[in-house]
């Protein structure tokens, strides 16, 4: 779609290029040049310029729309609106850091209501940029920016994950399980927090290897590191890895199911991507949040404040179908159930990383 | 820390070296001839896309590597001619590259396939499969050597074991043949090769064609082995650090094994030291160990350990006559 509707844009660059500029018109090979270097300066821009009326607006993060991960599920979310709604929706995939202000403005000043972010790193971008545009309204997902008309939604990961480690445990005959997690920040450590929760509460003495792929944003996109943490955990006794690591986690899917082990994937329901290897996969309903922030902005009944979405909201699951029937055991269900229906009536506590920085399991 | 655990290591170790010995051979060929190449990592980067969507498209393992060696070659010629015809700025062209290939990878990806810039997995006969040497499992039991003979030594791909082979064959082609003598005299006095009747110009582009198939290699094996598949920037630096490699080895090829071996085990390390605490050193933020490779470098630079030589001619476009 960003593609699609990219083309035109850099296309219009161009020739107004040559129109301010008559002394290019001269040769063919100075046109070309001026065409080169606003394909060049287009590229480098990745110019949001498009005409368009207002719409609801979607943003993805660093990873990429299509990451089978986090941003899909955002863009399959906003895709279940058009479908019901028959409303379009506008997007754009952000390549860098720089891009985040700049695009969350262009989408301002054009009207589009409401604008949503998909992803943490948003939090700077958009307390700004809210600041200036008071009437749009503004959803974060996965990250809390406290302003008049911005909505935040977060998950409660740890609560999924908690799920996701009660099967590990069952399923893992060494007592050994492995977590990849991607860039090494606090949210990532919650995920892993509330796997080991889970697996701990299964069985006290078992094992939970812990992995950061880097420190910086390609640490999501490193399938191959991916893979050799995963080796690395393997070789170390793990049964069953579960990954938080975005484009990453394919190879950690891929390297558990070379090796015959199992993988639990994360975000989106992977299952699929590794079919009879896939434990489960740990699913954060984005695209839920995103199908219901532009509800809310069709409806007009936007609201700001903060909701947190957890297991009682159905705002994590862990995903069951017919690629990993025959992994989940009937005792394992069993179990899934009893901490599902703990943690919603509150009688377990599962610890949330992020509050003190810090994992008693 | 008993030997398994050893193995474990230096397996990984062996893994994540060959992209960076492939790839360090390829700056070498290149530099040698006094063509700097920067653009190391994006011909790996689209050598890796190359590779993986024809193989996803065609089903053989084979095309794609053509394809990779062949999407590499291409992109070195582009640089040839920017800056060995053209007598253009090699790091301009070079960085020019990079931004292309992490570019085009996806724009081409997303046209194609429809996954985001990704190629779909590759079915088995479209990866890369491992090769065990012969007598791997009759000699796993014998105490120490087996598993180094059987786990360590057996059961990598085929392009591992041509990577390690690489290395006396590129040391005996530039120490040991005409071409090599050549090679290493037009970049380190161009105009004397050229006052012997040898073109200068044919000569540098041989090097970087030799390069791009290196390269080419070296992306296959990120995409077609390791991994199983393309994703965006799925090098992931790996072209720097070969080529960091390749000025910390004194651009000769037995020190580039050494070091690409030394940044290879440093990586494998710094993945295993996080799940577990390391003997003597205890527990290191493991990003300590990640950035040792750029730091040796750099101390290296400044002078601090030993000296680094590049060729004479290196980066300097040959012009004929003046």
């Amino acid at each position: 779609m960003v593609l699609l509707e990219g083309r035109p844009a850099f296309r219009g660059l161009a020739v107004e290029g040559q129109r301010k500029d008559p002394k290019h018109q001269k040769t063919g090979l100075s046109k070309m040049k001026k065409f080169v270097l606003s394909l060049l300066a287009t590229a480098a821009m990745a110019a949001p310029v498009l005409a368009a009326d207002a719409k609801p607006a979607i943003i993805y993060d660093l990873g990429g729309k299509f990451d089978k991960s986090f941003n899909e599920a955002a863009f399959h979310g906003a895709e279940k609106f058009t479908k019901e709604t028959g409303t379009k929706f506008r997007e754009f995939e952000i390549s860098n850091d720089a891009q985040r202000e700049q695009a969350l403005r262009k989408f301002a000043k054009d009207g589009d209501n409401p604008i949503v972010t998909a992803g943490f790193s948003w939090t700077e971008a958009i307390t700004k940029v809210a600041a200036e545009f008071p009437k749009t309204q503004f959803v974060v997902i996965d990250t809390v920016v406290k302003a008049p008309n911005v909505k935040s939604i977060v998950f409660k990961e740890q609560e999924g994950s908690y799920l996701a480690g009660v099967m590990a445990a069952m399923a893992a005959k060494s007592g050994t399980v492995g977590f990849v997690g991607g860039m090494d920040i606090p949210l990532i450590h919650r995920f892993a927090c509330g796997y080991a929760g889970g697996v701990k509460s299964v069985k006290a003495d078992a094992k939970v290897l812990q992995a950061y792929t880097g420190s910086d944003p390609s640490a999501w996109n490193d399938p191959v590191k991916g893979g050799e943490i995963t080796k690395s955990q393997i070789s170390q006794g793990a049964d069953v890895v579960y990954h938080a690591a975005g484009g990453t986690g394919v190879g950690v899917l891929q390297a558990a199911a070379d090796a015959g082990k199992l993988g639990i994937g994360v975000d989106s329901n992977q299952n699929g991507l590794q079919p009879g290897k896939v434990l489960t996969s740990m699913m954060k309903r984005v695209d839920v949040a995103v199908y219901n922030s532009f509800m809310d902005g069709k409806k007009g009944e936007f609201k700001a404040g903060v909701d947190v979405l957890g297991l009682k909201e159905k705002g994590v699951d862990v995903a069951m179908d017919d690629n990993n029937k025959k992994l989940v055991t009937p005792e394992m269900e069993a179990a899934v159930k009893k901490a599902r229906e703990d943690i919603e009536s509150g009688k377990v506590q599962v610890h949330d990383y992020m509050t003190d920085e810090k994992c008693p399991y | 820390m008993d030997t398994n655990t050893i193995v474990v290591l230096l397996q990984s170790t062996i893994r994540v070296s060959v992209p960076l010995i492939l790839t360090a051979l390829a700056g070498l060929y290149a530099e040698r001839s006094g063509v700097v190449d920067i653009g190391l990592e994006g011909k790996m980067l689209a050598a890796a896309f190359a590779g993986a969507a024809t193989a996803a498209v065609t089903g053989s393992a084979i095309t794609g590597i053509g394809a990779a060696m062949l999407v590499s070659v291409a992109f070195s010629l582009v640089h040839g001619y920017a800056s060995i015809s053209q007598r253009g700025d090699q790091i301009v062209s070079g960085t020019a590259i990079n931004f292309i290939a992490a570019g085009a990878t996806v724009i081409l990806g997303q046209a194609w396939f429809a996954q985001g810039g990704r190629t779909p997995a590759l079915s088995a006969d479209a990866r890369l499969s491992t090769y065990k040497l012969p007598g791997a499992d009759a000699v796993r039991d014998v105490p120490v050597l087996g598993p180094i003979y059987s786990d360590l030594l057996s059961g990598h791909y085929l392009l591992t074991y041509f990577a390690f082979a690489m290395v006396p064959i590129t040391w005996w082609v530039l120490y040991r043949t005409r071409f090599g003598l050549r090679l290493r005299a037009v970049g380190e006095n161009p105009g004397a090769v050229d006052t012997a009747g040898i073109s200068v110009v044919r000569m540098r582009y041989l090097a970087v064609i030799c390069g791009g198939m290196l390269c080419g290699l070296a992306g296959a094996y990120l995409s077609m082995a390791l991994a199983n598949g393309f994703v965006k920037n799925m090098s992931a630096g790996r072209g720097f650090i070969a080529l960091a490699a390749l000025v910390f080895a004194n651009w000769k090829p037995k020190n580039i094994l050494i070091t690409c071996l030394l940044f290879g085990f440093l990586d494998a390390l710094s993945i295993y030291s996080q799940n577990a605490d390391l003997p003597i050193m205890g527990s290191i933020p493991d990003q300590a160990i990640q950035a040792l490779p750029y730091v040796l470098t750099v101390i290296l630079l400044a002078g601090f350990i030993g000296k680094a030589s590049p060729p004479k001619a290196s980066g300097v476009p040959y012009v004929k006559e003046r």
